[in-house]
């Protein structure tokens, strides 16, 4: 309690002001409406004309009110108003059979398979390619520029090769897009494994030497565990970016199924109301993946005593 | 004559003494014991190995700067016997944690000869010989105070059931026992250097090297510490080398005072400090006390240039 409330004890907004909840989700509760509020401005400006053209043509009187309902409802637009992103959604999402090609859920969760993959491939490389540059200055040289060299090229420019030159090999499916996807998300686990594995203190590392501990046992016993935050923090940025992997990765396979094929469609045929359902639902699975590794990133902290 | 006012220069040797009364009587053990005179020989030989815990001579150590060359250590002479307890005191900068961690083998000296329990500083540090306490704890914060006491013996390969035991024994010696699932950041700051100090101990080392291991304490803490510290090296009867910035510190503790001098690293004075053990902090109120005390401020002041 603050001296604030006690001074004004029969102040109703000042209590609600404080009340726990709304001190959590009001912020967030705000900006949000706002930009619903931006969002139905915009729709209206950027539908307008399109609505208006209709009108005259088929020659039918129509009010101001007629326009702005009409800009809300249109079946292309250009901007969809917020209530119909979510009315597609929701329907796409519950309005069909999980397996059903036009479910949501059924494309999510193809897109999905390719980025669990992918995160996890890529995790796997990032750490060992951490590995490799923190136990030799050689290859920290050789291969450290390499690394970096292999985020400048645009992934859009390189999806189309991989899956070229894979399927030449006889990989089709869910591969390419996890190896697209794991060649975008190993990157920031790479660099954040080598800060996390010389973060420790020197004097923990003198500490390891004068019990002449081995460099494995430095690294299980020490290394290790000091890059633990560092491997969540760079597990948080890769997650989201090995989703975006997999779904740029859809695009030019030519993919049939997944978020990238909705996206792709709806550009094809200006089902504006699609794309931006399909991007509702990759926004969700990227928030629900991160919440997933902040969950495990809990879970961890917990047992290695990180102070609450 | 352990009092008169002689200046030990850098090039005087210190012979190993017969100061330390347990060993002298453990000396008198074996040599009834032997019917061989020539062991008696040895035993009365001025460099038998065996009684030296540290042998320095002819330390010197050199560190390339920026800036040039950094005389840390110059021609550094001292032989510690075992079971004595020897403070290194001396303004920042003189080489007395430079010392220590040449002896143990953190830091190659540039030139001399180095024993430590009879052979190399490196062999003894590949052999566990000693146990270093640093100035600050150091312990790793993803353990609890059990496991960081159990770490050193993890990696020496101590069974599991022994670690159990010694981790409650040496817990209990620096009385912390209760406190062994806390993780270090729920420990004061004087508790989590009593856990660093029981763990040095863990592996039962006979040497004992402790860089300013109270220099981040209030007094009241450090008092309560050193008492705690004298009982503990009368119990075990290790060989302690402690580096200390306060004169009533190294006096209290100590059977020898090696006061150091910066620019380059020497050591100017060598103090001869035998209270009987047992000692308790009223004996820093005794002239005996305050005339040993004065001798090491003395050669400080000596030792320290103003006019830089």
């Amino acid at each position: 309690m603050t001296s604030n409330t006690l001074a004004f004890p029969a102040s109703g907004v000042g209590a609600l002001r404080q009340h726990p909840l709304v001190e959590r989700y009001a912020p967030v509760a705000t900006i949000v409406l706002a930009l619903v509020a931006i969002w139905y401005v915009a729709a209206v400006l950027m539908n307008l004309s399109l609505v208006r053209d209709g009108f005259e043509r088929e020659e039918t009187p129509y009010t101001v009110s007629d326009l702005i309902a009409g800009t809300m409802s249109a079946e292309r637009p250009l901007l969809p108003a917020p209530h119909q992103v979510i009315e597609a959604f929701t329907d796409s999402v519950f309005g069909y059979a999980p397996t059903a090609p036009r479910s949501l859920v059924y494309h999510s969760a193809v897109t999905l398979s390719a980025t669990l993959l992918g995160f996890a491939l890529g995790a796997l490389l990032g750490i060992a390619l951490a590995l490799l540059i923190v136990h030799s200055r050689v290859l920290e040289k050789s291969l450290l520029p390499w690394i970096i060299c292999s985020q400048m090229v645009p992934i859009l420019a390189l999806a189309p090769i991989f899956v070229v030159v894979l399927g030449a090999i006889g990989l089709h499916g869910l591969l390419p897009k996890s190896i697209i996807s794991a060649y975008l998300c190993f990157f920031p686990i790479t660099i954040g494994m080598v800060k996390g594995f010389t973060s420790p203190d020197p004097m923990q590392l003198d500490l390891m030497r004068t019990w002449s501990a081995t460099p494995r046992q430095v690294l299980s016993k020490l290394r290790w565990p000091s890059a633990v935050p560092y491997l969540f923090a760079s597990l948080k940025v890769a997650i989201s970016i090995s989703l975006i992997g997999a779904i740029v990765a859809e695009l030019p396979t030519g993919a049939e199924a997944g978020i990238g094929a909705r996206l792709l469609a709806g550009s094809y045929y200006g089902q504006t109301v699609q794309i931006w359902s399909a991007l509702l639902a990759s926004a969700v699975l990227a928030s629900g993946l991160i919440a997933l590794v902040g969950l495990s990133e809990r879970i961890v902290g917990r047992q290695m005593g990180t102070r609450p | 004559m352990p009092n008169s006012l002689k200046r030990a220069y850098p090039d005087v040797t210190l012979r190993p003494d017969d100061r330390a009364p347990f060993l002298t009587s453990v000396e008198r053990v074996r040599m009834s014991n032997a019917v061989d005179a020539k062991i008696q020989a040895e035993a009365q030989s001025e460099s038998a190995p065996q009684r030296l815990a540290v042998d320095v001579r002819d330390i010197s150590l050199t560190f390339e700067t920026g800036d040039g060359k950094v005389e840390a250590l110059s021609n550094i002479n001292l032989q510690i016997a075992e079971g004595e307890f020897v403070s290194f005191i001396g303004p920042s900068g003189c080489g007395k944690t430079t010392m220590l961690r040449v002896i143990a083998d953190l830091q190659q000296p540039t030139s001399g000869t180095l024993l430590v329990n009879g052979v190399s500083a490196e062999q003894a540090r590949l052999e566990r010989r000693y146990g270093y306490v640093f100035q600050a704890p150091a312990l790793f914060p993803w353990r609890t105070i059990e496991k960081n006491l159990k770490l050193p013996l993890e990696i020496m390969g101590f069974s599991d059931s022994e670690q159990r035991q010694r981790a409650a024994r040496y817990l209990a010696l620096v009385n912390l026992t209760g406190f062994e699932r806390k993780f270090p950041w729920q420990l004061s700051g004087g508790m989590q250097q009593r856990v660093s100090i029981a763990r040095a101990l863990s592996f039962d080392p006979a040497l004992l090297l402790m860089d300013e291991p109270f220099g981040a304490l209030d007094e009241i803490v450090r008092d309560h510490l050193n008492e705690q510290l004298l009982q503990l090296w009368d119990k075990t009867g290790k060989t302690v080398l402690f580096v200390t910035h306060s004169i009533p510190e190294a006096v209290f503790l100590s059977t020898r005072i090696v006061v150091m001098s910066p620019r380059p690293g020497r050591i100017i004075d060598v103090i001869d400090c035998n209270f009987p053990r047992g000692r308790s902090l009223e004996i820093r109120e005794t002239p005996e006390f305050l005339k040993i005390a004065q001798r090491v401020r003395t050669g400080l002041r000596a030792g320290h240039s103003y006019d830089e």
